[in-house]
C-alpha cells in the first residue's frame, strides 16, 4: 500500500537564510540561526499519510504547524522539499485538466504556477482558523461556494446554486441563508460556510488549522462532529492542526508532534496521549486540562 | 495466533529527570486460536500495561508481540508501522477497557451499530444487531435513544463491551470489562465471551475477582511485581 501523500524533507527559512540555516543548535537557538537571524519555520519535515486517515499536526504556538500546512497548501512555497500524491484517476473530478499528477514521481512543488492552483481546486480543500482567509466576505455564502465551482469549470448557474444547497444541507447550514453575506454569519456558521466550500469539489484531501479553535464548546463539539461524519462519508484523507489535544484526539488516528519547526515525535495519536516519548510530549500532554 | 517475546515496558519521566519507571519485565506467554488467557497479579504490576502494549497505545521497550494477521499474516504488533496498526484495530483486534470512551451526542443503539454499519451491513440490519446484544445484555428499552455520557457505570460499560463484540473481533482485549457489573450482569457477559471464543475469538482478560477469573480463563498467566 502506497501512502496517498508523502512529504520529503521540507524545509521553510522565513529571511535571507544562510548555509547554515540547516544545521542550527535548536537547544541553544530556538529556531533562529544565529548567523543570519532567519527563523527556520520547518526543519526537514518528512511523513506519510495513508487513503482515508486523519493525520494530527500537534504544537505549541510557533511550532511551525500552520507553516506545513500552508505549504501543503501552496499557500507559501517551500525553501526546499518534495511533495509526491499517489491518487487513482477515477477518484479525482476533473482528472483531464489535471493529468500531470498521474505521470510518475511528479514533485508537486516544482509545478508551475497554474498547474497548482488546479491542484489545489481539484484534490484539495482548507479550513482556516480565521474565516477571513477562507471566505470573501463580501460575497454570498451561495457565491463563496459557486466560484470554486466556477474555476472547476462548472459553469451552469442551475447547477451551481443546486450544488451550493446541496452542501449547506450536508453542512447544516439553514439553505434560505444562501444569499446573506457570510461577514454577518455566527464564528461557528462561517466555519460551516468554509467546510462546504473546502467540499464543493470533492476533494481528495481536507486540511484543517484549528477548525473549532475560538468557537464555544457546544459550537466546536457539532461543528467537530460535523468535520468527523463527513470524513467518513467521503473517504477524505485528513490532516488536522491544532494546538488542543481533545481536538486531535477526536479526529485523527495518527498525529505528529511538532517542536521548533521540527518533528520531534510521530506515532498513533493514543500512543502519543498515553505514552509520550518525547520531553516536548511529555510536558505537552501533562499541560492539557 | 498471539505470541508474546521476553515483552518488557519501562516508562522514561523526562520532567522527573529522566526518572525510569518499570511497566513490567520479561513476559512471555502464547495463546492459541479460540483460547482465554486470564491475567492475574497484584495492582500495580502492569496488567493492563501488557494489553496497551499489545494494542500498541503503549510502545513496548524491548520484546516481541507475534500476532497471526488476517489482513497481513505474521505480524510483529510491537514494530509494526502505525497506519498498518490502525487497519488491524479497525478490522481484528478489540479492546475494552474499565472505562466508556464515551461518544458524545451519538445515541446508545447508533453507538453500537456503528461498527457494523462502517463495515457495510445495511443501516436496519444493524439496529437489529444492536438491539438484540443490548436487549440480552439486559440494557432497558428506554435507553437506547438516550446519550450514554449520562449512564451508570454498569451501563456504559455493557454499552462498551456490546460496542466491541458485535462484529466478533479476532482478539479481544479486556481490561476489567466486568468491574462495575452485578453478578447476573457479569454471568451474561462471560456467556457472551464463551459463545465468540465459540466463533474462533481469542481472548486476554484482567479480572480482579478470583472467581470471574478462573470461569473466563483457559489458562492463567500470573505476574508478579519484579523490582
Amino acid at each position: 500500500m502506497k501512502p496517498i501523500l508523502e512529504a520529503k524533507n521540507i524545509w521553510k527559512i522565513f529571511g535571507k537564510g544562510c548555509k547554515n540555516c540547516f544545521s542550527i543548535d535548536e537547544e541553544k537557538n530556538g529556531n533562529i540561526c544565529k548567523y543570519c537571524g532567519s527563523v527556520i519555520g520547518c526543519r526537514n519535515i518528512s511523513f506519510e499519510v495513508y487513503k482515508g486517515e486523519a493525520l494530527g499536526i500537534v504544537g505549541e504556538s510557533g511550532s511551525g504547524k500552520t507553516t506545513l500546512l500552508k505549504i501543503l497548501n501552496f499557500d507559501i512555497e517551500p525553501t526546499l522539499g518534495e511533495l509526491r500524491v499517489n491518487i487513482e484517476k477515477e477518484d479525482v473530478f476533473g482528472s483531464d485538466l489535471i493529468n500531470f499528477i498521474f505521470q510518475k514521481d511528479i514533485n508537486l512543488f516544482n509545478l508551475s504556477p497554474y498547474e497548482k492552483r488546479l491542484v489545489r481546486n481539484f484534490l484539495m480543500g482548507i479550513v482556516y482558523q480565521n474565516p477571513f482567509l477562507g471566505l470573501r466576505m463580501n460575497v454570498t455564502a451561495g457565491g463563496n461556494i459557486g466560484e470554486r465551482l466556477i474555476m472547476a469549470d462548472i459553469k451552469n448557474i442551475e447547477k451551481i446554486r443546486n450544488r451550493a444547497k446541496e452542501l449547506f444541507i450536508k453542512t447544516e447550514i439553514p439553505v434560505e441563508r444562501i444569499d446573506e453575506y457570510p461577514a454577518i454569519f455566527s464564528g461557528g456558521m462561517q466555519q460551516r460556510v468554509q467546510i462546504a466550500k473546502a467540499l464543493s469539489i470533492k476533494p481528495i484531501f481536507l486540511f484543517l488549522d484549528e477548525p473549532t479553535t475560538g468557537l464555544d464548546l457546544s459550537v466546536q463539539a457539532r461543528v467537530l462532529d460535523l468535520i468527523k461524519n463527513l470524513q467518513k462519508e467521503m473517504q477524505l484523507t485528513m490532516i488536522v492542526v491544532s494546538h488542543d489535544l481533545g481536538i486531535i484526539k477526536h479526529l485523527t488516528t495518527r498525529s505528529i508532534v511538532m517542536k521548533d519547526g521540527k518533528i520531534v515525535e510521530a506515532g498513533l495519536t493514543d500512543q502519543i496521549l498515553e505514552d509520550p516519548q518525547h520531553e516536548f510530549t511529555q510536558v505537552l500532554v501533562n499541560s492539557s486540562l | 495466533m498471539l505470541k508474546v517475546e521476553n515483552l518488557t515496558k519501562r516508562f522514561k519521566i523526562h520532567q522527573l529527570g529522566g526518572k525510569i519507571i518499570q511497566g513490567f519485565v520479561d513476559v512471555n506467554f502464547e495463546v492459541k486460536e479460540g483460547a482465554s488467557l486470564g491475567i492475574s497479579g497484584p495492582s500495580g504490576a502492569g496488567k493492563s500495561s501488557i494489553l496497551k502494549c499489545i494494542y500498541r497505545t503503549y510502545i513496548p521497550t524491548e520484546g516481541n508481540i507475534w500476532y497471526e494477521s488476517e489482513l497481513y499474516g505474521n505480524v510483529n504488533l510491537s514494530t509494526l508501522k502505525e497506519h498498518l496498526i490502525t487497519k488491524i484495530r479497525e478490522l481484528e483486534i478489540g479492546y475494552i477497557s474499565q472505562f466508556l470512551k464515551v461518544i458524545p451526542r451519538v445515541s446508545a443503539l447508533d453507538i453500537v451499530a456503528n461498527p457494523l454499519i462502517v463495515e457495510g451491513v445495511p443501516e436496519k440490519e444493524a439496529k437489529e444487531k444492536a438491539i438484540e446484544l443490548l436487549k440480552r445484555l439486559g440494557i432497558s428499552q428506554n435507553l437506547f435513544d438516550a446519550y450514554p455520557a449520562t449512564f451508570s457505570g454498569g451501563e456504559q460499560q455493557r454499552i462498551n463491551i456490546a460496542k466491541a463484540i458485535i462484529k466478533a473481533p479476532r482478539l479481544l482485549l479486556l481490561d476489567e470489562p466486568t468491574a462495575s457489573l452485578d453478578s447476573k450482569a457479569t454471568e451474561i457477559v462471560l456467556t457472551l465471551f464463551k459463545e465468540l471464543r465459540e466463533k474462533g475469538c481469542t481472548m486476554i482478560g484482567i479480572f480482579h475477582d478470583k472467581e470471574i477469573l478462573k470461569k473466563f480463563s483457559d489458562e492463567i498467566y500470573y505476574l508478579n511485581i519484579d523490582m
